[in-house]
């Protein structure tokens, strides 16, 4: 039995919780300013969830709340079944700003090495075990070629990779994605959800992947999740993506339309989604 | 030259000036707050002045008025940006403040040039002494903050989402800073701090993508530049800080004409 328990501290995993994230009605503000309320979800070990909505709808807010950083002012968020500080080192992130990393002077192996560990205190001296996960990453993104390049050398798609190889470190076992598609050319875009899905499937980690058009997703998400003044849906494409569930949710007449593979999602005055695809500042 | 007691201070002081003004300015190129370097040394000048005016050594005014500074810039943050006007005024008022704690202190005018142009060649035991101990103490607290602190340099979202303190991280860098910005202006002086603790880190950045080599490279120029400096003043009788500036400037631009055949290839081969 203390074998075991030494084992599981050894590799960091926490007993085996039901869930990966669940928020039980929480709500979420900025300052005084209420961005979701009462979000409830439980989102499954392993699941591949896309989460849609227009700028300021709160995405990149819900992912800093399940990440710890902005505790909800009502109702409660759990990660593995812990608080999310408590948590934090079981997630791997990939924010939104990222402007500034092709500016770095830095070849793109130290920058990825730099999140190793890189909360403790203490030199940056990576170790062996630490270039080892450094050089799995890389190569789980197929990204053991950039290695030595600077980053300001790097494609938008090539940057991508190696941000998604940073929020591998440290084999997490929930990857909250914000907005990777944005500023990446559709061809790119397919090749970065292509290989989402292959590390997901590979190392069954849970999945937050918020974006703008759920059509590049429909074929690897397992569900969704919507939000719009300040109300979440969450559930299969065909239980949300309707003009019911949409309309109540964005307090409009929306209509889904159906177009060969893809989801045209329609509001009185025109697509929901064209508007949303210009970016914040 | 070495047979000169002041001469072998000199080097000796330089040296660890330099060994700190490397190794901090090269994080400070990296998160690119060169102006919060040149700011704090401006804010010195009020206290190396008044420090000379009420009969200490100027080192320690100095190192009072960057590292209050510093703490007051950690903590205003990001309320900083955006404010240049707001901050210059500021160090406006530090500058005027100097000058009339020099014009009160009139027994000598060549305080005024050694606490603005730096002057290596006259460092005492006593100086000395402190930039050892400061120059240690500064090592040693960069060693402690330098994972968190690379770490909340190049993915500040991702540190703090994975537990680092970015407003603790910034704080203490800056301290580290202003230790390093009152050491440097022993070596070249409040107005020229920028060339040693800048130049040589910003040249080593771009001749090497590399983490600790680039590291060491920014320790090495910024020693062979200050020792350079030394040397060639011995034998011209021009100011040490003549030459370590100009050495610094030199160093720089050549970093250019190394990196450009290797971006000609590069385009090559893309």
């Amino acid at each position: 039995m203390d074998a075991l328990a030494a084992r599981c501290a050894r590799s960091r995993a926490r007993p085996l919780a039901e869930y990966a994230i669940e928020l039980d009605r929480a709500t979420l503000a900025r300052g005084r300013r209420i961005i979701l309320e009462e979000v409830h979800a439980a989102i499954r070990p392993g699941e591949f969830i896309g989460v849609f909505g227009p700028n300021g709808s709160g995405k990149t807010t819900l992912l800093r709340a399940i990440l710890g950083l902005l505790p909800p002012v009502a109702g409660e968020i759990r990660l593995f079944g812990a608080s999310p500080r408590q948590s934090a080192r079981f997630a791997g992130y990939l924010p939104q700003q990222r402007a500034g990393v092709a500016d770095l002077p830095l070849r793109c192996w130290d920058f990825v090495a730099s999140a190793w560990q890189g909360e403790h205190w203490g030199l940056p001296l990576v170790g062996r075990r630490g270039r080892r996960h450094v050089q799995q990453a890389l190569e789980l993104v197929e990204a053991e070629t950039l290695a030595n390049r600077r980053l300001s050398q790097l494609s938008g798609g090539e940057l991508q990779r190696l941000l998604l190889a940073q929020a591998l470190l440290g084999e997490p076992k929930l990857l909250l994605l914000d907005e990777p598609l944005i500023s990446l050319d559709p061809r790119f875009q397919g090749s970065v959800i292509a290989l989402i899905k292959r590390v997901q499937l590979a190392k069954g980690i849970a999945v937050l992947f918020t974006a703008h058009d759920l059509n590049p997703l429909l074929g690897v998400m397992d569900r969704v999740m919507y939000l719009g003044h300040g109300h979440a849906a969450i559930g299969t494409v065909e239980e949300v993506v309707t003009d019911a569930v949409l309309s109540r949710l964005y307090d409009t007449s929306i209509e889904v339309l159906r177009v060969k593979d893809r989801i045209l999602v329609v509001a009185g005055h025109g697509p929901v989604e064209t508007e949303a695809h210009r970016h914040d500042a | 030259m070495l047979e000169y007691d002041f001469m072998r201070t000199a080097f000796m002081a330089g040296g660890v000036a330099a060994v700190v003004a490397g190794a901090v300015g090269f994080f400070l190129v990296l998160r690119n707050l060169t102006f919060a370097g040149h700011a704090l040394s401006h804010v010195g000048f009020a206290g190396a002045t008044g420090s000379v005016l009420i009969g200490v050594a100027a080192l320690w005014g100095l190192l009072a008025f960057t590292v209050a500074a510093a703490i007051a810039m950690g903590f205003l943050g990001d309320r900083l940006r955006n404010r240049d006007v707001a901050v210059g005024i500021v160090l406006s008022l530090a500058l005027g403040l100097g000058v009339l704690f020099l014009y009160l202190y009139t027994t000598s005018a060549g305080a005024a040039t050694a606490i603005l142009f730096g002057n290596l060649l006259g460092v005492d035991r006593a100086t000395l002494w402190s930039l050892f101990g400061l120059s240690a103490a500064t090592v040693l607290a960069l060693a402690v903050i330098s994972r968190p602190l690379l770490f909340a340099t190049l993915e500040p979202e991702l540190a703090e989402a994975k537990g680092v303190s970015l407003r603790l991280v910034s704080v203490l860098f800056l301290i580290v800073v202003a230790v390093a910005v009152a050491e440097t202006a022993q070596v070249v002086g409040i107005l020229l701090v920028f060339a040693l603790m800048v130049g040589p880190a910003a040249a080593s950045q771009r001749l090497t993508s590399r983490l600790w080599p680039g590291l060491a490279l920014a320790i090495v120029l910024a020693v062979s530049e200050t020792w350079g400096g030394i040397a060639l003043a011995y034998l011209t009788d021009c100011p040490t800080t003549f030459w370590i500036v100009l050495l610094s400037c030199l160093v720089y631009f050549a970093s250019f004409v190394k990196l450009a055949p290797a971006r000609a290839r590069a385009r090559f081969a893309g």
